[in-house]
């Protein structure tokens, strides 16, 4: 598989690496607070079932802090990806979102032989009666193994309910 | 004595047909797992977790465990025929064992890989026997103190020996103990971090953050590396694998050595990853061929896979004697035993003698096992390795959602699947450590719980984890383990000043 694109432009290492430290200092904000509401002194069964969370939260921001302070220092001018890698990233993504955001209303099943016919025909170019194959195989056979002899529950949709499965 | 007793009857319990049939089975989609990128020995056991809930616990744990080692003996296929590692430990054989399948000699690389583990394995498994019914019992014991002082040694033994920036490895670690907060507190009843949302009451499930993280994530970054397979083909029969096991006994020292670093890295949870390293690293600097490593020596294939595979199974020997897992693959294991109602721990060697005895005894024979299946299938294997990513991704994404779903029935857990996915590429793009990040999902309950109770006991006061030598000790050995960089780092500068 190659990426998309061959051009060398993409976000830096040093950008995104600072966002991604600001969001984690942002989640140990959110802990912090979290834990203040539920309290962080000391109550009758000892300490509170904020007192814990509250210091994992300070350790959070604390680390996060000295991250991003050597994140900025470091002299490191690689890309953190090009655009054409974030692209096929993205291509990944994108369609899992959408599979797994339908999975409620269609089950698994559907939206399995859906999701694995697209990325088949659109990333790999099969032609259709491989996909066909591999697109009906796959469900088909999760359904016996999983469901009909190991006895798992998966969720279904209205046509596995007109199936009657 | 009474140990060789109980491991006879733990043979008794693998030794029945069903359980070997599962032993079998784990060993096959062991080596599945790890020899497709994207699915490593952690994620496959998540996924495959939900296909044990209908088996009786001792059967369930046999087949989790047999897939953990034959993800261990799949990842060698990979590294030695395509110079992919399909798992991080596997990295270090690519050195050594990809020359020599380029120079004709995929074979022997192959058998000496497999024949390593086999040793490895055996080695730490004949030390969990002898050792962990001593540690357990000792373990019994110990107050909430003593086990706090346990999990903070576990903890900080992963930021002193992590090859990422020790800040990094905290925060991961940190925002796994946050997660594991989430929900009802299991002292006070109180809910907690919740703000209003209904689906986090029960909190987040490591699970959950397991088949993301590790398994979504690696995709991505697959689909991002664009990887193509080219490799070699593998031809391997009676006569290489006589052969190569003539010459393999001349590499004892290298043997040895290597299944006494993976131990100890094994136990201390360092993982298997830098075990294999570190035994690599000194087989080459001490071997009279070390000038050859890189080039195709066959000691560069023993020397990291008998440290590996000693280092995987050595980590099950904290989690079945302290309840603290040394790998997050043990993780998931102890996981699985939470599920089934055991308590994994000192009271396990008490209370459920037939399990632990069982599964004892299922390491000898699921290794013995694994090591005939890699010899005779590596072909059949390496096929897998040749059908395209644009089909095998698909399916793992699928076999994620099924794993994800299953836990608990529910669809937010796939949802939370493909955010932890997002979270798992972004963070291990950024350097950031995973394997802590799980740990403290999974013991974060576990070590608050004990650290509270603790301060219960002394109203208040740090001073209960050094109230007597034993805390002491152990939470000492923590601190040397979380500044040992520091240590190692001041120690070379005094030799470098007196010098």
């Amino acid at each position: 598989m190659t990426t998309g694109s061959s051009s060398k432009t993409g976000p830096t290492h040093k950008l995104v690496e600072a966002g991604i430290t600001l969001l984690i200092a942002l989640f140990g904000v959110i802990v912090i607070v979290g834990s203040l509401k539920a309290g962080i002194n000391w109550g009758a069964e000892g300490p509170r079932a904020g007192f814990f969370p509250f210091y994992i939260g300070i350790f959070i921001v604390a680390s996060s802090g000295i991250n991003l302070w050597n994140g900025l220092r470091d002299d490191n001018d690689e890309l953190f990806a090009e655009w054409g890698q974030l692209r096929q990233v993205m291509s990944v993504v994108i369609p899992t979102a959408i599979y797994v955001g339908a999975m409620p209303f269609t089950g698994l099943y559907l939206a399995s032989i859906v999701f694995i016919a697209w990325f088949m025909r659109w990333l790999g170019k099969y032609p259709w009666i491989t996909v066909l194959a591999v697109a009906l195989g796959m469900p088909i056979v999760t359904y016996f193994i999983f469901e009909r002899y190991f006895l798992v529950p998966l969720p279904k949709g209205p046509i596995e309910e007109w199936l009657g499965l | 004595m009474e140990e060789l007793v109980n491991l006879f009857h733990g043979f008794a319990v693998a030794l029945q047909p069903f359980n070997i049939m599962v032993m079998v089975l784990g060993i096959v989609l062991g080596v599945i797992i790890g020899v497709l990128p994207g699915l490593g020995g952690a994620n496959g056991v998540a996924i495959l977790l939900p296909l044990t809930f209908s088996m009786p616990p001792t059967s369930a744990i046999i087949m989790l465990s047999c897939i953990y080692w034959g993800a261990l003996f799949g990842g060698a296929i990979t590294s030695i025929l395509f110079n992919i590692p399909g798992e991080p430990w596997s990295v270090a054989t690519t050195f050594d064992g990809y020359p020599m399948a380029q120079k004709g000699k995929a074979g022997e690389a192959l058998t000496a890989a497999f024949t390593s583990s086999f040793v490895g394995a055996l080695f730490a498994v004949i030390m969990i026997t002898l050792v962990a019914p001593l540690v357990a019992s000792f373990a019994l014991q110990f107050g909430p103190a003593e086990k706090f002082a346990v999990y903070f040694l576990a903890f900080c033994s992963f930021v002193g020996l992590s090859k990422e920036p020790p800040f990094k490895t905290i925060a991961a670690m940190m925002i796994g103990f946050a997660l594991a907060a989430v929900g009802l507190d299991s002292i006070t009843g109180q809910l907690r971090l919740t703000f209003g949302v209904t689906h986090l009451l029960n909190g987040f499930d490591f699970l959950i953050a397991v088949i993301g993280l590790f398994g979504i994530g690696e995709i991505l970054l697959t689909m991002e590396e664009g990887l193509a397979f080219r490799g070699g083909s593998a031809k391997i029969n009676l006569r290489v694998v006589l052969q190569t096991w003539k010459e393999l006994p001349a590499y004892w020292v290298t043997s040895l050595r290597s299944c006494v670093i993976g131990c100890w890295m094994g136990i201390t949870p360092a993982g298997a990853t830098p075990a294999s390293f570190m035994s690599y690293g000194i087989a080459k600097r001490v071997s009279k061929k070390g000038a050859n490593f890189g080039k195709g020596e066959i000691e560069g294939v023993v020397a990291p896979e008998t440290a590996a595979h000693a280092a995987g199974t050595a980590a099950l020997l904290p989690m079945l004697s302290l309840g603290v897992p040394g790998s997050p693959t043990a993780a998931v294991l102890l996981g699985g035993l939470l599920i089934w109602g055991l308590q994994p721990g000192p009271m396990l060697f008490v209370e459920q003698k037939e399990f632990v005895w069982g599964l004892i005894a299922s390491m000898y024979l699921g290794n013995l096992v694994g090591l005939i299946v890699v010899l005779t299938c590596v072909p059949v294997f390496a096929a897998i390795l040749r059908v395209p990513f644009s089909i095998i991704a698909p399916l793992i994404l699928v076999l994620c959602a099924i794993g994800a779903y299953s836990v608990h029935s529910s669809t937010f857990d796939v949802v939370l699947m493909l955010v932890f996915g997002v979270i798992g590429y972004l963070l291990k793009k950024c350097n950031y450590p995973l394997a802590p990040l799980v740990l403290a999902i999974v013991l974060g309950d576990k070590a608050e719980e004990a650290f509270r109770q603790s301060l219960l006991g002394s109203q208040g006061s740090l001073g209960i984890f050094f109230s007597n030598t034993l805390v002491s000790t152990i939470m000492i050995l923590g601190l040397v383990a979380l500044f040992w960089s520091v240590i190692q780092q001041g120690y070379t500068r005094l030799r470098g000043a007196v010098a």
